[in-house]
């Protein structure tokens, strides 16, 4: 690689684009998705809007996992039973976010997590938000429980559980 | 197995910047022309090309591959288009190596490409696609959050502080000073980077690669072609991959296994038994400070939690024992997805021939060793090389 050559490419500043000196095309293709959430995600929606947490256990390896599947990836084989699991756990990771998910900045810090849920094998969490609690108070191994939103408002989403606050 | 022997014979690259002029078509074809001009080759000399980019997402173009063809130099070849996330600009050589060691082709032309100014206002909505559709997507995720979940982890489960990580941005935006087509390159102090803008913490900004755009490629050749184009051959002696589940939230973080079967396949191939001491010179994927430190254990090259010392001990600076990312990294060069790591190929290439100029590492390395790392989390893609 030669240091002294001049290697190829034309890098732009914000102001050759906000002021027009380069020409852009642009395009919204505004495309819209509806997924079916399957069997396993299905029911474990259906639950999420009774207020519980559920997951599915192989008897083959004898995991109990969540988010449940009907097959197990491990022993390739269908799973066996419907499991109904605590709507609490442990904190195993979290970060204090000052992002947005399209990068603008946030005042007031969201607090994302890995939550082990209680009654699934050791491990097993998904992924949610930290709530009733400031950022520096929380700590690795913290016990959480979900807050749930009021039954009438719940839709069969992951956003059916508020958040997870400290008990 | 009967595999031919594949060697490196020629390289190119653009420059890396936050938005280029170029399309990722012109940004394609201007570093497969350096490769092919670099070696004395022309396209007519080239059996098929192997094309690497990562999320369609960014470019807003579906069938990128396709779409980057002609840059690539591909029409009327056969061609494939590989894609394992951040992890494929370290795969699409390892395709363009099984292409040639198959003995099906002799001269194979690797592009990869990324350009990732074109999602707008900012490519980090694009990543909001690559979270489970059903499950995380509504929580609305940045790609930030995992890392620092993960970054999170890895300090809890050795006892790390935010001060032992922030070192590698220091080493590698100053390496990438040396570095001709650096995005980023800065002489910055631990305290410069702990006093960034945090973004989602433990992450600061300069903890984090930039968002880019360029293009890098390979020439491959079979061992016959390559002794007759080149006096400098640089061999890839091992190819690893791995994949570890998309569950991500169902297993510990704190610990990449799948680099580390990733580098035991790679290894094997190439006879490696000691990585530590048989491996002069490693460019692990950095695209987030601690990523290099968890990348250089999950390789092997120290035990578990002892990667941030060796890198204040210096082992891993450019005049080190073990020179880690001498390029600058994606920390200083930066991060066009799939062209990233490919670059780091390119870098072991330049370095194991004496031709990396101002970033030569001393003592004449003669095995040094590419790594990346994608999808949710899960992918590692290694390559071994040897002069």
């Amino acid at each position: 690689m030669a240091a002294d050559r001049e290697y190829p490419g034309t890098p732009l500043s914000d102001d050759d684009v906000s002021q027009g000196k380069v020409l852009m095309v642009k395009i919204d293709p505004n495309a819209r998705y509806a997924w079916d959430a399957g069997i396993a995600i299905g029911r474990f929606l259906a639950e999420l809007k009774k207020g519980r947490i559920v997951g599915r256990r192989c008897h083959r390896c004898r995991r109990t996992m969540v988010p449940p599947r009907m097959f197990c990836e491990e022993c390739f084989r269908p799973t066996d039973e419907w499991v109904y699991l605590e709507d609490s756990g442990r904190v195993n990771t979290y970060s204090v976010s000052y992002l947005r998910w399209d990068a603008s900045r946030l005042e007031e810090p969201t607090i994302p997590a890995v939550i082990e849920i209680d009654g699934a094998s050791k491990g097993m969490g998904i992924m949610h938000l930290l709530g009733g609690v400031k950022p520096e108070d929380v700590q690795m191994g913290m016990r959480v429980k979900a807050v749930w939103k009021p039954a009438r408002q719940r839709e069969g989403s992951i956003l059916d559980i508020r958040y997870f606050r400290p008990y | 197995m009967g595999l031919r022997r594949v060697a490196v014979v020629g390289a190119g690259m653009t420059k890396f910047m936050r938005r280029a002029l170029e399309t990722g078509r012109e940004l394609s074809w201007q570093a497969a022309s350096m490769a092919l001009e670099s070696c004395e080759l022309t396209l007519d000399d080239i059996d098929g090309v192997v094309i690497g980019t990562a999320p369609d997402c960014f470019d807003g173009v579906h069938m990128k591959g396709e779409y980057l063809s002609d840059g690539c130099g591909a029409w009327q070849k056969p061609v494939m288009r590989g894609y394992v996330g951040g992890g494929t600009g370290v795969f699409s050589p390892i395709q363009g190596w099984y292409h040639v060691a198959s003995g099906l082709f002799d001269v194979v032309l690797v592009v990869a490409e990324e350009k990732m100014s074109s999602c707008h206002p900012h490519p980090q909505g694009a990543f909001l696609t690559i979270f489970d559709n059903l499950l995380e997507r509504q929580l609305e995720p940045n790609l930030i959050w995992i890392f620092a979940l993960e970054m999170h982890r890895y300090m809890t489960a050795h006892g790390l502080s935010k001060r032992d990580i922030a070192l590698v941005s220091v080493k590698n935006k100053r390496n990438a000073l040396d570095h001709p087509c650096a995005q980023v390159a800065e002489d910055i102090t631990v305290d410069d980077v702990l006093n960034s803008e945090i973004m989602v913490w433990p992450v600061n900004r300069l903890d984090v690669s930039p968002v880019s755009d360029g293009a890098v490629a390979l020439v491959l050749a079979a061992e016959h072609v390559a002794k007759r184009v080149t006096d400098k051959p640089v061999w890839i002696d091992g190819v690893g991959w791995h994949l570890d589940t998309a569950y991500w939230t169902n297993r510990d973080v704190y610990y990449p296994k799948y680099v580390e079967y990733a580098a035991r396949m790679a290894y094997r191939m190439a006879g490696i038994t000691e990585p530590r001491k048989q491996i002069n010179i490693v460019e692990p994927y950095d695209p987030f400070s601690y990523k290099e430190l968890h990348h250089l254990e999950g390789l092997l090259l120290c035990g578990k939690g002892e990667a941030p010392q060796l890198t204040v001990d210096g082992v891993t600076q450019r005049n080190g024992d073990l020179p880690v990312c001498p390029s600058g990294g994606l920390m200083g060069v930066g991060n066009p997805i799939a062209a990233a790591g490919l670059m780091k190929v390119a870098e072991i290439f330049w370095q194991l021939r004496g031709e990396a100029g101002k970033r030569q590492v001393p003592g004449k390395p003669i095995t040094g060793l590419a790594q990346a790392w994608g999808d949710l989390m899960q992918v590692g893609t290694v390559v071994v090389l040897r002069i």
